[in-house]
């Protein structure tokens, strides 16, 4: 296989998610995590799902990756039903979870590695173009200790689409990081997914974070989990999170999500 | 090189005192000998080949055993690590048995394997692997999950996933564990090679022993130092290249 052909576009996935709950049960103490959650996602879609802690949204993304399964019901990624964790569908984590033992560029041949049909060259190639999309070429060499939190989640993005994965699913992967760096990251983020059009289910509790990324925000509510409104986005792209337009959104998805945690009779967080 | 002038310097002035002590008759040269009797005794077994052939023997007995010790500790400390029943059973007793000074196994062994060299390794064995199966599974308990997890949606699994993530995850673990290792297999031949002679071979506690034996100090004085210098060469070719890598990758401090 030709690193062209690996670099070559790869068909973005089509998510269905039907009537999926899911319940976990640790000692004496239940959790509905969700409950009969039914959601599709386009190919190429960006989705964001934001909700308060507790609302099962990443209990959804791990079962989208295969990681974790539903009680009941089904996903279904282009026809076919998520049995296993695969290469289509990377994820990356809220902590960077990059290997402290492989430098930067080893660390993103993990997965390459893996992926059969790959001459050892080739692979360093798709690496490198990775590398250069997130702009750490220069710090291939580098160790994971020597890299600041943002450059970190830039190795993992890195890491995630190397092995050109159909979709790729984001646990709050900007969570731990300052304001600055998470502003650059949308850019970023933004950029590559222009480039590299892949489905993205991107996981947050950020409601200006969701309506600057996604094309679509689908709001959750917790004990248990349910999908309670979605709202389409439709700003032109790159966004600015500080634009008015994209405040207005935000705003009016915060104003939904405190209007469904007072009907569910949480205390606001 | 600034470092190894400081060194130098530190171990020069160590010996002129030593010597500065005898001279002046603090310290009875009888009951400690001069450095310069002592270089005398060095000199004269390295030319009858005595201090050789009792290193070679000693050194041999260490590394089998301790390489095998290794090799049985890793993947037990795996195992124990894995499964329940391992943890119950193997996990506490080498719990147990990492607490009894391996040099306690010398009569059994002798019993069992006559004054040979099968009696040193298997005491050196016992002093190595207890320590090593622990470190290695209080390893693989600190992996973060999200490592095996992170590696699973890249398609690693199973023995690629142990190979791959959980044993490098664990390295910083297995290394200090392998340390302690040696350091018990080093200190329990030596009691065991001074406590009883075997008949395969004179080794450096034996040599160490005739010593005694003899009233002779300065044999005893100048084989302590070249055990502690084998152990310091020990230390600097076995583990300090694993700890600079650790410190490289880590950014853990250097030990």
């Amino acid at each position: 296989m030709a690193v062209a052909d690996e670099l070559g576009p790869v068909k973005p996935v089509k998510l269905a998610i039907r009537g999926v709950s899911k319940t976990f049960r640790e000692g004496v103490v239940t959790t509905h995590a969700l409950d009969d959650v039914n959601l599709d996602v386009d190919e190429g879609e960006f989705v964001c799902l934001v909700g308060p802690s507790g609302c099962g949204k990443s209990t959804l993304l791990a079962m989208i990756a295969g990681l974790e399964f539903p009680d009941k019901g089904t996903i279904v990624a282009d026809g076919k039903p998520v049995i296993s964790s695969g290469r289509d569908r990377m994820v990356m984590f809220q902590e960077a979870a990059l290997f402290p033992w492989l430098s930067v560029m080893g660390n993103v041949l993990f997965g390459l590695k893996l992926k059969p049909g790959l001459k050892p060259k080739e692979r360093v190639e798709v690496a490198t173009f990775y590398l250069k999309l997130v702009g750490l070429e220069r710090y291939m060499h580098s160790n994971i200790h020597e890299l600041s939190g943002g450059m970190r989640q830039r190795v993992a993005l890195a890491r995630s689409l190397a092995p050109n994965p159909r979709v790729l699913l984001m646990d709050e992967p900007f969570a731990a990081l300052d304001a600055m760096t998470r502003e650059q990251l949308y850019g970023d983020l933004q950029t590559s997914w222009e480039t590299r059009k892949k489905t993205i289910v991107f996981v947050t509790h950020n409601v200006r974070e969701a309506a600057c990324l996604g094309d679509r925000v689908v709001l959750f509510s917790p004990h248990p989990g349910r999908v309670r409104e979605q709202f389409r986005i439709d700003l032109p792209r790159p966004r600015d999170i500080n634009s008015p337009s994209l405040a207005g959104h935000a705003t009016e998805i915060t104003r939904a999500l405190k209007a469904h945690r007072d009907t569910n009779g949480h205390a606001a967080e | 090189m600034k470092r190894a002038l400081r060194a130098f310097f530190f171990f020069a002035l160590l010996v002129l005192a030593w010597h500065a002590m005898v001279r002046t008759r603090v310290w009875n040269p009888l009951v400690f000998p001069p450095p310069l009797s002592v270089w005398q005794y060095l000199q004269g077994a390295v030319e009858d080949r005595t201090l050789f052939e009792a290193m070679w023997v000693t050194v041999k007995r260490l590394m089998l055993g301790y390489f095998i010790g290794v090799a049985l500790g890793v993947p037990l400390g795996l195992l124990t690590s894995r499964s329940r029943v391992a943890e119950d059973t193997i996990g506490v007793l080498g719990l147990g048995l990492q607490t009894l000074p391996s040099v306690c196994w010398v009569p059994l062994a002798l019993l069992w394997f006559g004054q040979t060299e099968s009696a040193m390794q298997f005491v050196v064995i016992m002093g190595t692997v207890w320590s090593v199966q622990i470190s290695t599974d209080n390893g693989v308990r600190n992996v973060p999950p999200i490592f095996a997890r992170a590696a699973k949606t890249m398609g690693s699994r199973g023995a690629h996933t142990w190979l791959y993530v959980i044993l490098p995850a664990s390295l910083p673990f297995i290394v200090s564990g392998v340390k302690q290792g040696w350091a018990f297999a080093w200190r329990s031949l030596m009691a065991a090679e001074i406590y009883v002679t075997i008949l395969t071979g004179a080794g450096l506690g034996q040599l160490l022993n005739y010593g005694r034996d003899q009233q002779a100090m300065d044999q005893v004085v100048g084989v302590m130092l070249v055990i502690v210098v084998i152990g310091l060469l020990a230390d600097k070719i076995l583990f300090s290249p694993w700890e600079r890598f650790l410190h490289r990758r880590w950014g853990t401090t250097k030990a």
